[in-house]
């Protein structure tokens, strides 16, 4: 994986696009947070992209 | 303005006492995130209006500080996984102290269902070396019948430039069930008076595992990967829902029984997220994901958006979710009275075989950090099979898996503090 990621990638003056708010993984998490509870309540599935924190009863 | 001063620091100084940290830059300004959601569901179902407050601090160089405050109110009836019949029919509260009556040809929905959550969510994020940071996380939740406290940790390490980061972490998770009226007995009819109990509290933990890797691939564009392992143990029922025995010839309901569910469950998730920015600095975002579980369920779960990027800071951001997933081996629409009781059932609409479709668009404001908005609105559509083969007698005309349909709308705004 590393040998293959090493081609990959930019210079760090390179990163102004990766460096705004929108760009990162995390981005409008608390729009995460309450899409996570929904579907949690509604569907069998949750997870993956982190720990949700906090489960409900979500009957 | 002096007593908002006077609040910032007291907070700072508070928070940074809590950890034990220095609160030299008791100055840096709090990143306060707010949001409203209400989540309304049709057909009496289920609706949820749900606050959070946010707020992120960097206490120390590039050590960050977040604390998040959730409120949860539900209204609205909630299905029970009993059968419609072209009969009245009459059901327990689940307290047992009173009953509720079904009209005929109507999927049975408890209307007792009401309850409020408060959530506080605490997360520390700080370098321990140059390429290496940890974040631990702290979290109690509380509502009427059900209480959960969790804490994290995971260390993330960057290497190739930083653009190569690997994420290691676990959660655990401790939580307590206290059904109204207590816990029923397992596969028991509802019928019995009193209802036959099973201890009033319960409990169950969940360890949650994952490592993860994020790639920048060139100057705008990255990908993320995931694997994660979840353990479940202890009880994983519904206190509250039912599975009907039927007439094997005419399909009517003829007992009640409650569900009961295996005592762990392991799920396996692996992730991927993907993120373009196009030369207009338009993004676009996209996340598959696939679950299986041993109780039987697989899952595929696709969601993307497309940040349109207008002047002066405003965007539009279309967005898509789809999902499907398999039943469960022990979920069933009913029991024939002629069937053996399995040790474990449900007919829980959540665990049987679905697909669902969010749709949505947002609209925002994103030019100042000062003052940042947004309006979100969505609608999300659930089905399932409504007249599955199995059916018999009257239930061959009634709809046993009723769309599940809900409209949400969500207003942020974010300033600094």
């Amino acid at each position: 994986m590393s040998a293959s990621c090493s081609s990959l990638g930019v210079q760090p003056w390179e990163r102004d696009l990766h460096a705004e708010p929108e760009m990162a993984m995390d981005a409008d998490s608390l729009d995460l947070a309450l899409d996570e509870h929904i579907y949690f309540s509604r569907e069998a599935s949750s997870g993956g992209q982190g720990f949700a924190g906090g489960g409900c009863g979500c009957n | 303005m002096q007593l908002k001063r006077k609040l910032t620091g007291a907070l700072s100084l508070a928070s940074c006492s809590l950890l034990g940290l220095p609160s030299a830059q008791a100055e840096t300004p709090w990143d306060v995130e707010t949001t409203i959601m209400y989540y309304g569901g049709e057909d009496g179902r289920v609706s949820a209006l749900e606050p959070i407050l946010r707020m992120k601090k960097e206490i120390h160089d590039d050590e960050f500080l977040t604390l998040k405050f959730t409120l949860d109110s539900l209204t609205g009836a909630s299905a029970t996984g009993a059968v419609p019949s072209d009969q009245p029919q009459t059901f327990s509260t689940p307290s047992g102290n009173s009953t509720y009556n079904v009209a005929p040809n109507e999927t049975p929905l408890d209307p007792t269902f009401l309850d409020t959550r408060g959530q506080f969510t605490l997360g520390w994020d700080k370098p321990i070396e140059r390429n290496l940071r940890r974040n631990l996380g702290f979290n109690v939740s509380k509502e009427y019948d059900f209480t959960s406290i969790s804490g994290n940790a995971s260390w993330t390490w960057d290497t190739n430039l930083k653009n190569t980061s690997y994420t290691l972490g676990g959660n655990i998770e401790l939580d307590s069930i206290d059904p109204v009226g207590g816990a029923p007995l397992p596969l028991s009819s509802q019928n019995n008076t009193p209802i036959l109990r099973d201890g009033d509290s319960k409990t169950k933990n969940v360890i949650d595992l994952l490592a993860g890797v994020t790639q920048i691939i060139d100057r705008s564009s990255l990908v993320q990967f995931n694997l994660s392992l979840s353990l479940a143990d202890g009880y994983l029922t519904d206190p509250y829902k039912l599975v009907s025995r039927v007439d094997s010839t005419t399909g009517q309901p003829t007992d009640q029984i409650y569900e009961n569910r295996p005592g762990s469950r392991q799920k396996i998730a692996l992730f991927t997220r993907y993120k373009k920015q196009f030369g207009n600095r338009d993004i676009f975002n996209i996340s598959y994901r696939f679950m299986v579980d041993d109780w039987g369920i697989d899952s595929n779960t696709i969601d993307a958006n497309y940040r349109w990027r207008l002047d002066n800071g405003y965007y539009i951001q279309p967005g898509i979710r789809l999902y499907d997933q398999t039943a469960a081996d022990f979920y069933r629409y009913f029991l024939l009275d002629t069937d053996t009781i399995p040790d474990n059932l449900t007919a829980d609409y959540r665990l049987g075989e679905l697909t669902s479709q969010t749709i949505g668009i947002k609209f925002g404001y994103s030019g100042s950090k000062n003052s940042t908005w947004s309006v979100r609105l969505e609608r999300y559509m659930q089905s399932g099979e409504s007249h599955p083969d199995v059916a018999v007698g009257q239930l061959i005309n009634q709809d046993l898996y009723p769309d599940v349909d809900a409209t949400i709308i969500q207003f942020s705004y974010g300033f600094q503090w």
